[in-house]
């Protein structure tokens, strides 16, 4: 039962939706910034650091595995868009489509498998 | 006109629906703490009105009376916009998920690809808030939970594959009718692999118990948001209660049949068919809401080594296990 005007009935109430959760984020912030006080100091101010004056800067260089991570996460994202749509069409195209996908799962268990050898996702002490 | 009139129409519908959504929201808060309360062997909260019930409403005058504070040296567009990012992006999911057969403000045929791809831009949110705040806790905090959510929401991707191969569709109300063409009338049967991957990464992806790494309060102080006060702490807090009821209701609509009664029950209890859907629908995200409730109460916190070692080496390969049986089964049926 597909409406006539798709972009319409379907689409249009979504970025109503949209509109209106930011509209709800700014109408809160605004009703509060008209009740609550301001009344701010240096001290105030200053990061929290359980009290102690902080030192150093605060962007400082991190761990090279969150990038990795992040590349490995790029992988199987793309993986699982992959994967959304053969899940739609699997019925209807049938074997060769269980066997397309058992071949892709298997090439890509083989850099799963090089990335546990290399210990990526490994985070403890080395 | 006829288009205006649908955009009023639309409008009063999302504003009756996100009406009920934040009543729930302020009572989950509620009910959280009187339920871990009464784990404890305490009470909970009891002062503000009956048995504690108005204690939300009190929290929400007293959260918006609060000043904000605004650090120095903070970066401050980021800063200001990063719980806009997290909140719009936690209610936006709700234009998609229907509450009942009928009963929803959108229904659009990639349900499941929106809700995903919505639910993912609440990283951004996380990541904004850790990076601009200029402290340490709210960077450490930020950068971990950014490993994390990307970490699990390719096994929460994956375990809703073997849902959509048994549904053949992203539409969301499709996906409960197809349930009732089976006699066990949810998925959460044939599914229960899938099922259990989904839970695990619904609680990281949300940032609960046991995988409440990226807030955890004996390390990291608060994580992200320490240096967030006032309106803009709450509109965090809003986001990840509205985060959970997402989930929950995903959960609901995937794996336990939505609104719907599973046949083989209606057949042993036929009068179980004249209750409203709404009523099943709700009883069912109420039981994942009391999950998330009760393993709080329960579990104690992993290491982040063991979180990531869970994601990336239980989780996915298992997910992917489940893709490859349910395929199977499914070619042989």
């Amino acid at each position: 039962m597909e409406p006539e005007n798709l972009l319409r009935d379907r689409y249009l109430p979504v970025l109503i939706v949209i509109i209106i959760s930011i509209f709800i984020g700014l109408a809160m912030f605004l009703i509060s910034k008209f009740l609550r006080p301001k009344r701010p100091y240096t001290l105030k101010l200053t990061p929290y650091e359980c009290g102690i004056p902080s030192t150093g800067d605060t962007w400082e260089r991190f761990n090279v595995k969150f990038y990795i991570v992040a590349i490995a996460f790029v992988i199987f994202d793309v993986e699982t868009v992959f994967l959304y749509p053969w899940a739609i069409v699997y019925k209807k195209i049938g074997f060769y489509a269980l066997l397309e996908m058992y071949l892709f799962i298997f090439i890509l268990l083989i850099g799963y498998i090089y990335a546990l050898g290399k210990d990526i996702f490994n985070w403890g002490r080395d | 006109m006829e288009t205006f009139y649908f955009i009023l129409i639309t409008t009063i519908k999302t504003a009756i629906y996100f009406g009920i959504l934040m009543l729930h929201v302020a009572y989950a808060t509620y009910a959280e703490r009187k339920i871990i309360g009464h784990i404890q062997l305490r009470l909970g909260p009891m002062v503000v009105g009956p048995h504690g019930l108005l204690q939300p409403i009190a929290d929400v005058i007293k959260l918006i009376f609060k000043e904000d504070i605004i650090p120095s040296n903070v970066d401050r567009k980021i800063f200001t916009i990063a719980p806009l990012i997290s909140l719009t992006a936690a209610l936006s999911t709700f234009a998609v998920i229907p509450v009942s057969q009928n009963w929803f403000i959108s229904d659009i045929n990639v349900g499941i690809l929106y809700v995903l791809g919505i639910a993912g831009i609440g990283t951004y949110g996380i990541i904004f808030a850790g990076w601009s705040s200029n402290s340490k806790y709210a960077f450490l905090g930020g950068l971990r939970s950014a490993a994390q959510m990307i970490s699990y929401e390719v096994a929460l991707a994956m375990s809703l594959v073997g849902v959509i191969l048994m549904a053949e569709s992203f539409n969301l109300t499709e996906i409960v009718n197809k349930q009732l063409e089976y006699s066990y009338g949810m998925f959460l049967f044939p599914q229960f692999l899938g099922y259990f991957v989904f839970i695990v990464a619904m609680l990281a992806e949300t940032n609960r118990v046991p995988f409440d790494l990226p807030e955890a309060e004996t390390e990291l102080v608060a994580g992200y948001f320490v240096e967030y006060s006032g309106i803009r702490f709450s509109l965090f807090y809003l986001a990840e209660y509205l985060a959970m009821f997402c989930m929950s209701a995903l959960a609901t609509i995937c794996f336990w049949g939505g609104w719907t009664v599973p046949p083989f029950l209606l057949k042993i209890f036929p009068f179980l068919g004249m209750i409203p859907g709404v009523v099943w629908f709700l009883l069912k995200v109420y039981f994942h809401m009391f999950l998330f409730f009760w393993l709080r109460g329960t579990l104690p916190r992993y290491r982040y080594d063991q979180l990531m070692a869970i994601g990336w080496k239980v989780l996915i390969p298992l997910a992917l296990l489940n893709i490859v049986l349910t395929s199977l089964i499914k070619y042989y049926s």
